[in-house]
């Protein structure tokens, strides 16, 4: 943190031990989570280089500043940074890390020192994978055997470096879990919880269900490169189509891990910007639950043009259908919350409704993926490219970045300025939909993924999609500038800027490290917005 | 149900907090040793006869002697936390040491196991057989050692005389996962050693 002159220590609040110590050896888990989100904004910023570097190749037809190999370099590395690295652990171990007992009206985790552990798990399980760059993978970050047991990158070491970062993510999910069962303050029952922590509790359970499985996958991968078993090798009767099942078993699910976080704070900000209660709070709740525990039976939809049986097929289609169902839910409960509402536009509220917009195009793509007769004709498209950035960076990193605006004056006890704040949003909204819906176009023509070359006929396409990349980049740098600036010289925060009632704005901004002088009482949700002081639904 | 005001330092919390913890864990570890079964599944009935064929190989008497000797020490676990429960760490010290040196005699064998294993030339690469007996012994048998990692270090708090009648989570739950070790164990024997 940039010291502030002329400042005494109780302002700093948690921040006011200065020194490496007191953040390497920290059990708070405010710090820890500010260390958790500049570790992944960081690998945000490496893996959004090797995507400006794909899209810089992508403007010409064919190969021209980079060899085929070094492009299948850095798709990967854009993939896997993007996924490990950044978006997974982002919103859960970044902002959940500060937000969950803050809202929960806790001193801290459950297991404090577990969580630093997490941190440090994760920490070692990067520096592997960097290591791992002395011979770069090349497989795409799905890993698919046979190729990823014969290639000669270094899929041994990357595998292990991703078992450490599962291992802190499970680490993580469990505390959490234990967090939200044990440590809520008084009063506080499971339907005066905010919304954010629905959204973290069904997360982390699926982190803790689903990791493991792919930790295995990866173990066996490493060990067919090392020891020479034969599970994926149809050479020996293993199955390269069984790598894809344990595969997609985890990381079909884990896309609800990076998504259901983001709604909910997109559930969190709604309400507060439209001094309204939050409308259906339990269908809100529960479908969290629910998309986690369908989001464990969909994962075949990825492999239907893997030779899986047709009854497969087909039972994979429908419960992919199924799984939209919640997540509608939740759609139509935003903007209900906003029917009506005193709306203001601040930029929390902006990126809010952005991931609502982005959002629906991201979501309701995904069906044309899950229906067997159109996903034969889009499978390894360019419009599946486009589908899966809509739902990650449409939804879960405008839902991050959402975040990032409404909490900034908690975590740092300043505010932003909301002028740049908006040309940055601008920017990036414009620059996002100039490179990705394009793709849906591509997509539909025809155009595969994961090539460096393609047919003068895309030509058009690709130009529009670079130019909207580097717009998005630009408008990227301009929001962390701003939020740089707000950090080293932004207005000071009041305790509650927002007027908002969850529990983590009833207390200073930056809070103390004991987050509250007195555990509160709880006697009513945290939405009765907009009303009169009295009992809520 | 909420926690009480400051649910850190209420030992019936941090109690509660712990065994959810670690049921929790234990959930985990069932998935990680839930896709080798699911492999096992699969290629056992893709492959019947080579799955019959091949087990005939592994020594049936030394599995079943390990088996007897996981399931001693479990025992010596549960007498361990009786121990403690009625204040007698002594007794705990006595009965984990005995649990660890089984775990130790356990993997003796295995190793005595593996080495016979590989003089008749059979090695994870052999078949798909041996490849899901490698490494789903393999994988226990980490296990193991970390669970006798877990209970020395409680047999030193026990020593340092912290533990106690009114503080027995850490032996509680050491055991639970002592447990789970052992049970992954009681599937393990049956569906690689006994397939008939």
């Amino acid at each position: 943190m940039e010291p502030v002159s002329g400042e005494s220590g109780s302002e700093r609040g948690y921040l006011a031990e200065r020194g490496w110590r007191s953040w390497a050896y920290t059990m708070d888990h405010k710090r820890i989570g500010l260390m958790y989100l500049l570790t992944t904004i960081a690998f945000f910023f490496i893996g959004g280089v090797f995507a400006l570097l794909l899209r810089l190749e992508l403007l010409s037809p064919q190969a021209k500043y980079f060899s085929n190999h070094t492009y299948n370099v850095f798709f990967t590395l854009h993939g896997a940074m993007m996924i490990f690295l950044f978006i997974i652990p982002a919103i859960p171990s970044g902002l959940g890390n500060f937000f969950i007992p803050m809202q929960l009206g806790a001193r801290d985790v459950a297991f404090p020192r577990l969580n630093l552990a997490s941190y440090w798990i994760f920490v070692a399980g990067f520096l592997v994978v960097i290591a791992s760059l002395v011979s770069p993978m090349d497989t795409g970050w799905t890993f698919y055997t046979p190729y990823s047991a014969k290639t000669g990158a270094a899929v041994a070491t990357l595998s292990f470096g991703i078992f450490l970062i599962g291992m802190s993510s499970i680490l993580t999910g469990l505390n959490f879990i234990v967090t939200i069962h044990k440590l809520r303050a008084p009063g506080m029952t499971w339907h005066r919880m905010p919304l954010f922590i629905w959204g973290m509790y069904a997360t982390s359970i699926i982190q803790v269900v689903a990791t493991p499985v792919v930790g295995v996958t990866f173990l066996l991968l490493a060990m067919e490169r090392l020891l020479g078993v034969v599970f994926f090798d149809p050479a020996k009767g293993g199955d390269p189509v069984l790598f894809q099942h344990f595969f997609w078993f985890y990381s079909h699910p884990v896309v609800y891990v990076m998504i259901l976080p983001a709604m909910g704070i997109v559930s969190e900000v709604i309400p507060v910007f439209s001094r309204k209660p939050i409308f259906g709070y339990k269908a809100i709740a529960y479908s969290s639950l629910a998309i986690a525990f369908i989001g464990f039976l969909v994962w075949g939809h990825h492999m239907f043009t893997s030779g899986m049986s047709p009854l497969a097929n087909a039972l994979f289609s429908f419960l992919t259908f199924f799984v939209a169902v919640p997540t509608a839910v939740k759609v139509f409960n935003w903007i209900a919350t906003l029917y009506k509402g005193s709306i203001t536009f601040e930029s929390p509220m902006l990126y809010a409704l952005t991931f609502i917009g982005l959002f629906i195009i991201g979501g309701l793509t995904g069906p044309f993926l899950g229906a067997l007769a159109t996903d034969v004709q889009l499978h390894d498209t360019y419009f599946v490219v486009a589908h899966f950035h809509y739902t990650m960076m449409g939804g879960t990193v405008m839902g991050f970045f959402a975040g990032l605006h409404y909490w900034f004056p908690k975590m740092t006890g300043r505010m932003l300025n909301e002028k740049v704040a908006r040309i940055a949003w601008a920017l990036v909204v414009v620059g996002f939909n100039v490179t990705f819906f394009t793709m849906f176009i591509a997509g539909v023509r025809g155009m595969p993924r994961r090539y460096a070359e393609y047919l003068p006929r895309f030509h058009a396409e690709n130009v529009i999609s670079t130019a909207g990349a580097f717009l998005l980049a630009i408008g990227i740098l301009v929001l962390f500038w701003n939020l740089w600036q707000g950090l080293r010289k932004g207005a000071r925060a009041p305790g509650n800027p927002w007027r908002a009632l969850s529990l983590e704005w009833q207390t200073a901004s930056p809070p103390d490290t004991e987050n509250f002088h007195e555990i509160p009482e709880v006697t009513d949700w945290p939405y009765g917005y907009g009303k009169p002081k009295g009992p809520a639904a | 149900m909420s926690a009480p005001q400051d649910g850190h330092n209420d030992p019936a919390v941090a109690f509660e907090a712990a065994k959810l913890g670690v049921w929790t864990f234990l959930a985990t570890e069932v998935l990680l040793f839930g896709a080798l079964f699911t492999a096992y599944t699969v290629y056992r009935a893709k492959f019947p006869e080579l799955f019959q064929a091949e087990h005939l190989k592994l020594n049936r008497i030394l599995g079943t002697l390990n088996t007897v000797v996981l399931l001693t020490s479990s025992l010596t676990v549960v007498l361990g936390v009786d121990a403690i429960r009625r204040g007698k760490a002594r007794l705990l010290q006595l009965y984990y040491g005995a649990t660890v040196l089984l775990g130790g005699a356990f993997l003796c064998v295995k190793y005595i196991e593996w080495t016979e294993e590989f003089h008749h030339g059979l090695f994870p690469d052999t078949n798909i057989f041996f490849s899901l007996y490698f490494m789903m012994t393999g994988l226990h048998g980490i296990h193991v050692f970390l669970g006798m990692c877990v209970l020395t270090y409680v047999v030193v708090l026990a020593g340092r005389g912290r533990l106690s009648a009114d503080y027995t989570t850490p032996v509680e739950m050491s055991g639970l996962y002592w447990h789970f070790v052992d049970l992954v164990w009681i599937y393990l024997l049956p569906l690689l050693y006994l397939i008939g």
